[in-house]
């Protein structure tokens, strides 16, 4: 038998119900939010929350307010008084969690250590055994270089990339996309929390929440093309993805106007805020906005005028997909600031 | 096709069982060197064919997608890298796959009938097609397929030490390797070893002169005659590849074209017609052209092989054209298979499977009645 496709009616039923538990195990608010198709009336919430000291007098960020600042996004989306409660919404102990990082731009413009690291302490607050938590990317010297410690077994947080466990054999189909999706969602994983960095990109327009998953199948090259439409969008149809993803930590600490994906520090600059949300089209729309704000501050063009306006965000929001909402009007936006 | 007898069904069968067992084998392990490390530094050179822009980007020039590559991240195929604004390839020397095959298996038919090609791959390839049947390399980034260090020079020692006339650059697409195929040909010609590459043809003139020119022969996958199959199936252009075809034929590289058969997508009487008398009116109608048997794999799972008929079908179409020499592939034991004369129509070579059972040409020329038989034949 050749590996990558369902051959019998073992392996399609055992994916049917591997498929249903994966459905079955998440019973959190908003979970279900990124699951369920959004009825018309629905609205999205999104934090945009922000620290102007987040780097303290030096250049990093401060890992303490980092937490702050974590805190203060989640507690707004989720309205709970007490972090751990907003947490407790995501994940249940005993879940196995996966951080997707985005470490492609290295030290200059990849997920924030700082962040990470908050993230991992509240998911343990929570009730998630540190061993159940990985933090990955693509690869593991990329990550390294980025700044993440590489952990692999004991009772600790793991971390490192795809390229030490592989993709899985099979192909993973939606749309335009057949790929193999990584072990390390597929087989340490119940809940997916994304954690992208806010960038221009020169052939997507823009990068955050839904492109950041290219980073979790194997052929990301086949699918940048046209802009990434509708790669992106057919991407995080995937089952393996759609049905673990939870919640997106957009990292806009440094986020970069011009000149992405790589880190170009003429391009950059310090937002020093996180976009939080269940739903990564209003995410990526709204940090997408927050580029273009920045471009024309700086006195370029707009994505659109450039050819290069990310028609996948809008893909992502059509009848086929209905992977979250474009439409700023079924978005509940709030802005916070930690003092 | 015709029914053939038991007996006749039992020999054919094990003659293509032979051929499979003991002729396509994977070169022993004891042959390797030691396995890669994990660095990837001995497999990365810079690129030829592209051009460098601002803030660190590059275009690629190797085939007509033209990506334009930021920093840190790769092309379509990929397999070539921009690192600081340098392009890289990532697969000099890194081998994921070395076969000794029949030559017939790549299919050449006009090259050096009944011999063996040193077949090696990368990872990568410039188009996806829905149909591929090497997909876990061709779709594949080098790093997810283990692969080997065979430098150019091992390369050629090993086809020399299985008795193989010629190196074939297949299974995945040689033009994203280009800079190790040329190195590889380089070795070989000095070790007295041919190459060949097995290729789609999608390649931008320039490169496909560079690097094509230092073939002895090339097979062009000439994958429909219609843009609209090219852009949904392929994820490619036809123009190119035609335009590919004209180049060769101008270079006088022998070539030899393969037309896998798909059933409802490319199937067609007259794209048949259209691609036979593109060939006749472009190439000539000398240029041996293969029609394929389609099996299911990768994303394209939801169709049948192709009938033998329809395979039949489009062989009396293009010979109705006016190509001499139209075959019939992956149908051990079809008579399509033979090469025969086009004046006297006699059996010149006997094929069954990829095994060569009768090769009558001699010099060039049919044995019965003198005519010219065009192809790169033993000397």
């Amino acid at each position: 038998m050749r590996k990558g496709h369902l051959e019998n009616r073992r392996e399609f039923l055992t994916g049917c119900l591997a498929g249903a538990a994966a459905l079955a195990c998440g019973d959190g608010l908003l979970q279900a939010e990124a699951l369920r198709p959004q009825p018309r009336e629905a609205k999205s919430k999104l934090v945009v929350a922000r620290d102007a000291l987040l780097r303290g007098s030096g250049t990093g960020v401060d890992p303490a307010r980092a937490l702050a600042l974590l805190d203060r996004a989640m507690q707004t989306l989720c309205a709970e008084s007490e972090p751990v409660g907003c947490w407790r919404k995501i994940v249940r102990p005993g879940q196995r969690v996966a951080i997707k990082v985005n470490a492609l731009g290295g030290r200059g413009l990849s997920s924030n250590v700082q962040v990470v690291d908050a993230i991992c302490e509240r998911l343990q607050s929570a009730g998630v055994r540190a061993q159940d938590i990985v933090i990955f990317d693509r690869d593991t010297a990329e990550m390294e270089h980025t700044g993440f410690r590489i952990r692999a077994g004991g009772n600790q947080v793991q971390c490192f990339g795809t390229d030490r466990v592989g993709y899985e054999d099979t192909l993973s189909r939606f749309g335009s996309v057949g790929s193999r999706v990584s072990k390390i969602l597929t087989r340490q994983c119940d809940v997916l929390i994304n954690v992208p960095v806010l960038k221009d990109h020169d052939g997507a327009g823009i990068t955050a929440a839904l492109k950041n998953m290219y980073g979790v199948i194997h052929n990301p090259n086949k699918c940048h093309p046209n802009g990434c439409n509708p790669y992106a969008a057919d991407v995080n149809m995937l089952a393996e993805i759609r049905s673990r993803a939870r919640l997106h930590i957009c990292d806009a600490t440094t986020a970069c106007y011009e000149g992405g994906p790589g880190f170009k520090p003429q391009f950059a600059w310090h937002e020093n805020a996180l976009l939080v949300s269940a739903d990564p089209v209003a995410l990526d729309h709204t940090g997408w906005q927050m580029i273009e704000r920045k471009r024309a501050e700086k006195g370029l063009s707009t994505l659109e005028a450039e050819g290069r306006t990310p028609r996948y965000i809008a893909t992502a929001a059509d009848a086929a997909h209905r992977l979250g909402t474009n439409d700023p009007r079924r978005m509940i936006l709030s802005e916070v600031r930690v003092a | 096709m015709q029914p053939i007898d038991r007996r006749s069904f039992l020999l054919c069968a094990a003659s293509a069982g032979m051929v499979g067992s003991i002729r396509c084998r994977a070169v022993s392990p004891a042959a390797w060197p030691a396995a890669a490390s994990p660095d990837d530094s001995r497999y990365r050179k810079e690129a030829l064919f592209y051009q460098k822009l601002p803030n660190r980007r590059i275009k690629c020039k190797l085939c007509p997608r033209e990506c334009i590559v930021g920093d840190k991240e790769r092309g379509y195929c990929g397999v070539r890298e921009n690192r600081g604004g340098t392009y890289y390839t990532l697969v000099h020397s890194r081998v994921c796959a070395a076969h000794i095959d029949p030559i017939e298996k790549k299919p050449l038919f006009h090259y050096l009938p009944g011999t063996l090609a040193f077949s090696v791959a990368t990872a990568g390839c410039n188009v996806d097609c829905k149909f591929c049947q090497n997909w876990d390399i061709s779709q594949s980034r080098p790093e997810q397929v283990p692969a080997n260090y065979l430098p150019p020079q091992t390369i050629a020692a090993l086809a020399a030490q299985n008795r193989c006339p010629t190196i074939a650059y297949t299974y995945s697409e040689p033009a994203v390797f280009s800079e190790f195929l040329m190195d590889t040909a380089d070795a070989g010609h000095q070790a007295g070893i041919r190459s060949v590459a097995i290729s789609n043809g999608y390649l931008q003139d320039e490169a496909l002169r560079t690097a094509y020119a230092k073939m002895d022969a090339v097979k062009i996958d000439l994958k429909a005659f219609s843009q609209a199959f090219y852009r949904d199936v392929v994820g490619g252009e036809l123009k190119p590849v035609l335009d590919s075809l004209v180049t060769l034929r101008k270079m006088n590289k022998w070539t030899e074209i393969v037309y896998l058969v798909v059933p409802t997508l490319n199937d067609g009487d007259q794209e048949f017609r259209s691609l036979a008398g593109w060939i006749r009116t472009n190439l000539g109608g000398e240029v041996p052209l293969h029609f394929t048997q389609f099996h299911p794999d990768y994303l394209l799972r939801n169709l049948p092989i192709t009938p033998v008929s329809t395979l039949e079908r489009a062989k009396a179409i293009a010979e109705g054209e006016g190509l001499h020499y139209v075959y019939i592939g992956n149908v051990p034991g079809h008579p399509g298979q033979h090469t025969y004369c086009p004046r006297c129509r006699k059996v010149l070579v006997a094929r069954t499977g990829f095994e060569v059972r009768q090769m009558l040409i001699q010099k060039g020329g049919c044995p019965f009645c003198g005519q010219r038989i065009p192809g790169v034949w033993h000397s």
